[in-house]
């Protein structure tokens, strides 16, 4: 693995809303946690008035955020990924996105690293529910720097948006230079792309970097916006590279790997191989562990790599 | 049906609006072939004391930001509501025939998308109240005189999304906002009494931190007196219960549940509306 410095997602979304409500003041938030775990924290300190704690009623807080936005506001809810996104999935699709509502979902705890709270915490299915929702922008920073990037991105236009965000910190592979709609060229190479999103970013340049050791080329795309996705750089990368593996902390029958396969299928396809978690629950575990658990490692990202790469007969 | 837009100003106009707009919930349910009449009828005084009278709304004007907020939960009673913003001026009376058609700005469940005078689109139970919970914080953050209004049904004081609104409502201490129930006792599938488990009503209102008044929902000076006392309320939400009869205003469907779902036929359509002083 590469020597790399982390920083908090959770954190850079803290900054980024608190200088958003230094230029917006009409700018609201609600919170439906203690600030310290959802990190709404620093608007709450310098807004207030503008900073509600809703408590634990994570539906309502949706309708509460969709009648606070239609009346012209902007409107940021964080809470728990679970709950944010599967407890209030029927107000998140009337309340917020029916009635077009500009309220912008940050879910905090989202995936196997939140570890040692199990199964009922880590939300596998969040990008499936939010992607699906008509009108909905879902976005999945790998790092800080694109949380930040992300969170004024969100905040820039009128209408409903989910940002996933990691509990743990990750490492910083981005310079934040994030648009939406846009899949980021981390790394240049023509024998394979590997796709990847939030935590499972750094780990695909470390397969990346293990390969080039071997003499392989791969492409890294940095796929955090989701909805809209960039199909073209899709299409360009199996153009290019003729394979293509994705890597998600998402359950792999209806994310990122399902996308990107279903994106290329019409136009070029090519084989793609996905790794996620599996149609599976999670347990309680040391996060960085639960991954690797989950078929989620280095090696196993590796393994299908080379076995792309001899699909392909770009080796024997 | 014809819009006017005027403002009737006393109980007998309030009454007579009312059976005007009785009249074209049956022919616009006739229409449909749907439309949850039973709860448009006993929803129907409530709306017209609102529209006609209490809310602080501009047809020609209607995006006014000062404006009062109606938002109606029970969103299934779009009808009646539909009826009471055509003749409000809001909408055009023509669109009225064209209840739940396919292209038509009146969708089966009140709608914001295909037409703005509707505040909020509503359907699924307690969404409405939230929605009206966060209007009504609006207002107050933004110190703008609009007052919130939202109808509920009684089925949807079961679901839980229903109390966490009224506990956010209470907890801080909206007294922009006036939560109407439409307490006609009749659950989708209920049918023969009123649902166990909703009462005693009053006292939960209370408990949430509401001014709570129990009134006949199709009695006009009852229904103004509530809403005046609520417009002088300080300091906490008001809940108004509102005892309603399902299918009011024609004899045949009062307390009748089948009339919650089902669409009447020509013949019962005519019979309605003659008792209701018109015809198709």
């Amino acid at each position: 693995m590469l020597a790399r410095t982390s920083g908090s997602l959770g954190e850079a979304y803290g900054q980024a809303l608190a200088e958003l409500g230094e230029r917006d003041p009409a700018l609201v938030v609600l919170d439906s946690d203690l600030p310290g775990s959802a990190r709404a924290g620093p608007f709450g300190q310098r807004f207030p008035e503008r900073f509600l704690r809703i408590g634990v009623m994570e539906p309502t807080m949706m309708s509460i955020a969709s009648g606070l936005a239609l009346g012209g506001r902007t409107v940021f809810v964080s809470g728990f990924a679970v709950f944010v996104a599967g407890e209030a999935y029927g107000a998140v699709r009337l309340s917020v996105c029916y009635n077009r509502a500009n309220v912008k979902i940050v879910a905090t705890h989202a995936g196997l690293l939140v570890g040692g709270d199990g199964a009922p915490y880590q939300m596998l299915e969040d990008i499936a529910l939010m992607r699906s929702l008509p009108g909905m922008t879902v976005v999945v920073p790998g790092d800080a720097p694109t949380t930040r990037a992300a969170t004024f991105a969100v905040a820039s236009f009128d209408g409903p948006a989910y940002l996933r965000l990691t509990r743990e910190n990750l490492p910083i592979v981005t310079d934040g230079s994030f648009t939406l709609g846009r899949a980021t060229r981390l790394r240049e190479g023509s024998d394979l792309t590997v796709v990847a999103v939030g935590a499972m970013l750094a780990r695909a340049l470390d397969v990346a970097e293990e390969l080039h050791q071997a003499g392989v080329e791969a492409r890294v795309l940095d796929f955090a916006s989701i909805k809209p996705a960039d199909e073209k750089a899709l299409i360009q990368a199996a153009r290019d590279t003729g394979a293509i593996l994705t890597m998600e902390e998402h359950n792999v029958l209806t994310g990122l790997g399902n996308l990107v396969a279903s994106a290329i299928s019409t136009t070029h396809p090519v084989p793609v191989r996905q790794v996620g978690v599996p149609d599976l629950f999670g347990e309680s575990g040391n996060p960085w562990t639960l991954l690797d658990h989950y078929g989620l490692s280095q090696k196993r990202a590796l393994d299908e790599a080379w076995e792309l790469l001899k699909i392909r007969g770009k080796v024997s | 049906m014809s819009a006017s837009g005027a403002l009737p100003e006393t109980v007998e106009q309030l009454s007579a609006t009312a059976r005007q707009i009785r009249q074209d919930v049956l022919r616009m349910t006739y229409r449909a072939g749907s439309g949850h009449l039973g709860g448009s009828l006993s929803t129907a005084d409530l709306l017209v004391a609102l529209v006609f009278h209490e809310l602080r709304i501009d047809p020609g004007n209607p995006g006014w930001p000062d404006r009062d907020r109606l938002v109606l939960s029970k969103g299934h009673a779009a009808p009646a509501l539909y009826s009471a913003l055509a003749r409000r001026g809001f909408l055009d009376a023509q669109v009225l025939p064209t209840l739940r058609e396919e292209g038509s700005p009146l969708q089966g469940q009140v709608d914001h998308r295909t037409l703005p005078a509707v505040e909020a689109s509503t359907g699924s139970s307690g969404q409405g109240l939230g929605m009206a919970v966060g209007m009504a914080l609006d207002a107050r953050l933004a110190k703008r005189p609009s007052r919130v209004y939202a109808v509920v049904g009684d089925g949807e004081c079961r679901a839980g999304t229903t109390w966490e609104a009224l506990m956010a409502g209470g907890q801080y201490a909206l007294d922009n906002l006036v939560v109407l129930v439409d307490r006609n006792g009749r659950e989708t599938d209920g049918g023969k009494e009123n649902a166990p488990g909703i009462e005693p009503l009053a006292e939960k209102f209370r408990a949430f931190r509401y001014s709570t008044l129990e009134i006949d929902g199709h009695d006009f000076p009852a229904i103004l007196g509530a809403l005046g006392q609520a417009r002088k309320t300080k300091g906490q939400p008001t809940a108004i219960i509102a005892r309603t009869v399902l299918g009011q205003g024609v004899s045949f469907m009062e307390n009748q549940p089948a009339w919650r779902e089902r669409s009447p036929n020509r013949e019962e359509t005519e019979r309605g509306l003659a008792e209701l002083g018109g015809s198709l």
